[in-house]
């Protein structure tokens, strides 16, 4: 489980191009950083449930972004919070 | 013959008797399903929020816990997916959008406006949020935080707005009546 104020990074990786998929991380995360502000709660992962497939239920986080670095335009101190699922969460070194 | 090609009609009823049989769904649960769905309505929302500007103990019930505070006032939340609830402030505003789809709080505000399921609206709530808020005719100060809360998995979500000015001593009834879609959507603000 990861603890609110955890760096991560969203894994840079397009699982779309290799095949049929159902993602809930939008395309324009995929390997920026962020931090966890919480654990909304488990749920059964969609990559699975989409395909009739066991779905395990897996950590789901409300995760925030700097809204300018993401874009490259926006007002400083803006953000971004998104729910994300864990597998696509990497923790950053300190 | 294709799906697509099938009678509407023909196909539905195929599929609730499938429903049926497998005991996913009886014709009675579909018919309570659809009469819930087609009540829900921004009105809803609004009664949630003026029962909060009204009631600290309800406003916390609200935060902690959107669904249950829905239901204390008799929104029915069964098969529902959870409710967030963001809270505006004098330093904060929250901007609700789905940039993948269109998850939207249906059990507490109906069906979704037309503009926030376009892809216009979907590209530009997280790319220049501040610029479609003008669009709406809210110009947000420097000093306010915006949070845009990009509803993309199991929750829904819905802004809670500060209670505005001029409302001072009005009744809940009065207070729900000011509460509008796009000040739970977090586009607009509650005007008095």
């Amino acid at each position: 489980m990861l603890a609110p104020g955890t760096e991560i990074r969203v894994k840079l990786d397009w699982p779309e191009t290799r095949g049929p998929c159902h993602i809930r991380t939008p395309h324009y995360l995929r390997g920026r950083t962020g931090t966890v502000e919480r654990h909304l709660g488990d749920f059964p992962y969609p990559e699975d449930l989409a395909f009739a497939r066991p779905a395990a239920r897996l950590p789901l986080y409300h995760v925030r972004f700097d809204q300018p670095s993401v874009w490259g335009q926006g007002h400083t101190g803006d953000a971004l919070v998104v729910e994300l699922f864990e597998p696509w969460l990497e923790t950053i070194a300190p | 013959m294709s799906l697509i090609e099938a009678d509407s009609e023909r196909l539905l009823a195929a599929v609730t008797s499938l429903l049926a049989q497998k005991g996913i769904a009886s014709d009675d649960e579909l018919v309570e399903r659809q009469r819930v769905t087609d009540a829900a309505s921004p009105g809803q929302g609004a009664r949630m929020v003026a029962r909060a500007w009204l009631d600290p103990e309800y406003r916390a019930l609200m935060l902690a816990d959107g669904a249950k505070a829905a239901e204390a006032i008799g929104i029915p939340m069964r098969g529902m997916p959870p409710l967030g609830v963001l809270e505006n402030d004098a330093e904060t505003h929250h901007l609700v959008v789905c940039t993948l789809c269109s998850c939207y709080p249906r059990a507490v505000l109906g069906y979704p406006p037309l503009w926030f399921k376009s892809a216009a609206y979907r590209a530009r709530a997280v790319r220049d949020p501040r610029g479609i808020l003008v669009e709406f005719g809210t110009t947000l100060p420097d000093s306010i935080r915006l949070r845009v809360v990009d509803s993309t998995a199991d929750y829904r979500w819905m802004v809670l707005p500060m209670r505005p000015a001029g409302t001072e001593g009005w009744n809940e009834a009065q207070l729900t009546a000011i509460v509008r879609e796009g000040d739970m959507i977090g586009v607009t603000l509650p005007q008095a």
